[in-house]
């Protein structure tokens, strides 16, 4: 089981997401300019301002030659997650529904928050436990999920919104709430808040570390039914 | 005809006559316009320090962690296990009173360079600023421009911003105070010097196009006071392109990882001019630049121009010619820039060459070193010079005080400055701002044993009372912070930041503040690795407060045993830990400055052994991870601190204290502590501690005083207003 982060000029959490990684599997880091994914299971799109968010978060990430292997990866059924810049990228590049915007506040804002983990059958959050809210920090300025009504309902009716901000904790004035989508098939997901710094009781939160541990699962029982189709 | 069209050239530039004559005497000869720029700069008050440079020599530079000390890029010390820590705190003042966003964000691009300039990979920055009162519609716009600046920078960079401090008070109305401060780690053997060597090496330059921003910075900027129509200085303020600065600072520690680099540089005040004649000066050999090899972001640039910008995200490195192509290949790698622009000499001369044509040839020496140093002529005031604050407070009632403390400017929860900016990448955060007196950061994933612990400090009205004993009180609050995460001090990097050192009562008060500096980390046995000095904060108005900043690194063996600002459990018992003799007094206090009471011409004198053999054993405490918090006594007294232990804990606490008076409540004066926990964790401060009350509750109880914490909480988040 192998986790690969993918380091953009301009990422900045992008060691902090391999720290994260290497307490439940290998990790390694995936170069921009690569079309190569070495072979990883599952791909991390990590925090940060890829190519300093020039003109739009996140908009020029996903011309990058990593992200043509990285849709192939998506395509074929492998796990891609994004965070905060992550998930901006994945929505600009068409494997997310909705966008993110700038926050209602119109600053940057770094703050611990609870969320509630909304669809917990999905190969990111199989690991969480049942009514769970996390406590996980936010840190950015375009963070503000949008979709269209139709989209919403449609999102929801496919069990594709899977972290909501607890009431009371909505940083950004992210539609109802949503602080983390996946796609239609479950194994694209962004979230907003950053489960990699709530790994280590120092961080004072380890309730992030059952995203890695679910991928960890899923990626495991995945490799299990390939085994037992081969037997 | 105009007046100015009359000033000669050198006038112009900011060198007197006497200074002038004595470049031709050095020159042998008048110098032409590319070496009266360089000159200018370089014998500027920013570059050359030759009012503060006599002063500094009293500060003590040794220590037993100490590994590089101040004229490089940045202090350093060492923290075990062949890790260091680099450090520097540097000021952008006038910039940011320009152009504040422009201003704090390039202030903090310009320290976070120092800092991998000496391969050191940045992994914290604090900051502390100073405004006029918030009431001030400008100062209001210069807090929110320098906070979003220094956020847009950090933030974008990927370096924690882990800690600061604000105050706002009249005096820098016209002058506010813009200081970043930035930490980096690297192993001990990979630091890096800036001295250039091997004659034959290739000088190159990494980073962005030299263009025509921030021409003459350095001397129209930096050292001139500031007055009316100052927007006419905008172009010379640097725009800052964190992007850029984030690839340049991979690029150069991947570089400096493979051993491609002879020395390393950054490019800041005066740009190429100060770089290479600083990198010439310490490897006592000459420069040749070729002002036609440097790429340019505009056409038409003149040699001097070339020279002098103050362009951002540059670097200047020294590198055997046959490493050119490994340089060239991790440059590539990063998209960075890099240009050969000129070579190491055995002359000792800084040449500066167009092509083929020499347009400016300089001994270095005199460029560096013969910059005449001046003797301050202090006299003290014959009285205190800054008049009195605007009373704001009419009550004197202890409820109301205490509300318009927790409420005021100075003392209101930083919480909505510091969520604007990243404190966490890096995972190293151990204790967040607000959530302790000093940042913590845990360096076991960088292979040390434990972690160290930052502050910054500096109360400028305290200085304004007394320089000296103000001094002191910085350095002794910064240690006590650091104390209340169980932290040794193991260095300490400051930046002054005076009025015009030119006239008498300023020159006193910086002679006095250094002394008073100089003999409280003698006491501590603490060394200066670096800093800054940032002189003529002067406006129409008359000088700033004088404002001493002092940042202080220490060792925090178990991280894990840290306690934090908070009461964290009912029924533990409160104490009040102090020198049994500490003096406590209003005067110069944030009570006295609410109630509208003239600053004192001096403060109570302070027992500095005394003070630190408390702040010693409450670091001990906490080291033995007895207490259930530890949180320093400072402005608004013990009235706020407790305030503040309650609201950080969500808990409330009932407390008497022996006397009720305002000094008693709100007094201030250095080497107090409020502390919590079992009550048999005080057992070992002995007398030290006073055993107040008891944590519990919904209220702050002080004797018959209370305070419902919603109350207190509301008062507390005042900050918020000034972001809407």
């Amino acid at each position: 089981m192998k986790f690969g982060v993918v380091r953009f000029p301009g990422s900045c959490d992008e060691v902090d997401a391999l720290m994260a990684c290497r307490r439940f599997a290998d990790a390694r880091l995936l170069w921009h300019g690569d079309r190569d994914l070495d072979g990883v299971d599952v791909v991390v799109i990590p925090g940060g301002f890829s190519y300093g968010d020039y003109l739009r978060v996140g908009a020029i990430a996903r011309f990058s030659p990593v992200m043509a292997a990285v849709k192939e990866h998506a395509l074929a059924g492998g796990a891609v997650l994004g965070i905060c810049n992550g998930f901006q990228v994945l929505c600009e590049a068409g494997l997310l529904p909705g966008a993110l915007l700038p926050n209602s506040g119109l600053r940057f804002l770094c703050r611990q928050v609870d969320v509630e983990v909304v669809n917990r059958d999905t190969p990111f959050t199989r690991a969480c436990a049942g009514g769970d809210t996390l406590s996980i920090p936010v840190k950015h300025t375009s963070g503000r999920y949008y979709a269209p009504e139709e989209a919403l309902s449609d999102m929801d009716a496919h069990g594709q919104i899977i972290l909501r901000y607890a009431p009371g904790h909505n940083p950004n004035g992210s539609v109802s709430d949503i602080a983390g989508v996946a796609n239609r098939d479950k194994n694209v997901m962004g979230l907003m808040p950053h489960p990699e710094h709530a790994v280590d009781t120092l961080d004072g939160s380890t309730d992030g570390g059952c995203l890695f541990e679910s991928l960890v699962e899923h990626v495991e029982e995945m490799a299990e039914r390939v085994a037992g189709a081969h037997a | 005809m105009s007046g100015s069209a009359t000033v000669a050239p050198h006038r112009a530039l900011g060198l007197t006559d006497s200074e002038y004559d004595l470049i031709v005497e050095k020159m042998g000869r008048a110098p032409n316009g590319v070496e009266l720029a360089v000159f200018s700069l370089m014998w500027s008050e920013h570059c050359a320090y030759k009012h503060s440079k006599k002063l500094l020599g009293r500060l003590p530079t040794e220590g037993p962690h100490l590994l590089m000390g101040p004229g490089e890029n940045a202090g350093a010390v060492s923290v075990g296990n062949g890790l260091a820590i680099a450090f520097k705190v540097e000021s952008h003042n006038h910039p940011s009173a320009v152009e504040p966003f422009q201003g704090a964000a390039t202030g903090v691009g310009g320290i976070l360079r120092d800092v991998f300039a000496v391969g050191a990979r940045p992994i914290a920055v604090l900051d502390s600023l100073r405004f006029g009162e918030l009431e001030s519609a400008r100062s209001r716009y210069l807090l929110d421009g320098a906070v979003a600046g220094i956020g847009h920078y950090g933030n974008s960079i990927g370096v924690a911003n882990v800690g600061g401090e604000v105050y706002f008070e009249d005096a820098y109305e016209q002058n506010c105070l813009v200081n970043a401060m930035c930490l980096g780690i690297a192993q001990e053997e990979r630091l890096i010097r800036s001295a250039a060597a091997g004659v034959g090496n290739l000088l190159v330059l990494m980073g962005a196009r030299t263009g025509r921003d921030g021409i003459g910075g350095a001397s129209v900027l930096a050292s001139a006071e500031l007055d009316a129509g100052d927007d006419s200085k905008r172009p010379s303020v640097q725009i800052g392109d964190p992007f850029e600065e984030k690839r340049l600072l991979e690029c150069c520690l991947e570089l400096l990882d493979r051993g491609t680099l002879a020395s390393l540089q950054d490019l800041g005040a005066a740009g190429l001019s100060s770089s290479a004649a600083e990198m010439a000066s310490k490897g006592e050999v000459g420069l040749d630049i070729d002002v036609s090899r440097v790429p340019l972001r505009e056409e038409g640039m003149e040699p001097f121009e070339i020279m002098v910008s103050e362009s951002q995200e540059r670097m200047l490195c020294v590198i055997e010619p046959e490493r050119l192509a490994d340089l060239e290949e991790v440059c590539g790698r990063w998209e960075v820039r890099a240009t050969a622009i000129g070579e190491v000499s055995a002359s000792r001369r800084l040449r500066v060459l167009d092509g083929a044509e020499v347009v400016g040839d300089m001994p270095v020496e005199a460029l560096v070193d013969d910059c005449p140093l001046y003797d301050l002529e202090p006299q003290a005031p014959a009285e205190q010079i800054y008049p009195a604050p605007a009373r704001t407070l009419e009550s004197e009632d202890p409820h109301d005080a205490l509300l318009a403390l927790m409420g005021s400017a100075n003392l209101a929860s930083r919480v909505p400055l510091f969520e604007q900016y990243d404190c966490l990448v890096g995972s190293r955060t151990v204790r967040r701002p607000a959530q302790a007196d000093a940042a913590v950061l845990d360096l076991a994933a960088d292979g040390a044993e434990g972690g160290i612990a930052v502050a910054i400090d500096g109360n400028g009205r305290r200085v304004a009372c007394d320089p000296y004993t103000g001094s002191v009180e910085a350095v002794l609050e910064c240690a006590a912070n650091l104390a209340c995460v169980g932290a040794e001090p193991l260095g300490l990097t400051n930046c002054l930041n005076f009025g015009n050192p030119e006239k008498p009562h300023v020159a006193w008060q910086l002679e006095r503040s250094v002394a008073g500096m100089a003999d409280a980390l003698g006491e501590l046995g603490v060394p200066v690795v670096g800093g800054n000095v940032s002189l003529y904060n002067e406006s129409g108005e008359g000088p700033i407060y004088p404002t001493p900043v002092v940042g202080m690194v220490g060792a925090v063996p178990d991280v894990g045993r840290v306690s934090g600002t908070g009461f964290v459990s009912e029924g533990h018992t409160v104490a009040l830990v102090r020198a049994p003799e500490a003096t406590v007094s209003r005067d110069g206090s944030e009570l006295a400055k609410l109630l509208g009471e003239e600053l004192p011409a001096g403060l109570p004198e302070i027992d500095v052994a005394a003070t630190w053999r408390v702040i010693e054993a409450v670091r001990d405490a906490v080291r033995e991870g007895r207490l259930a918090s530890a949180h320093d006594v400072a402005e608004g007294g013990v009235a706020v601190a407790l305030a503040e232990c309650c609201l950080a804990g969500g808990i409330g606490a009932a407390v008497s204290l022996p006397q009720l008076g305002s000094d008693q409540l709100f007094g201030e004066g250095v080497g107090r502590f409020v502390v919590s926990g079992p009550v048999e964790s005080l057992e070992p401060l002995g007398d030290l501690a006073a055993a107040i009350g008891t944590v519990g509750g919904e209220r702050l109880e002080i004797g018959e005083c209370s305070w419902a914490l919603d109350e207190l909480r509301e008062a507390f988040g005042a900050l918020a207003l000034a972001f809407p």
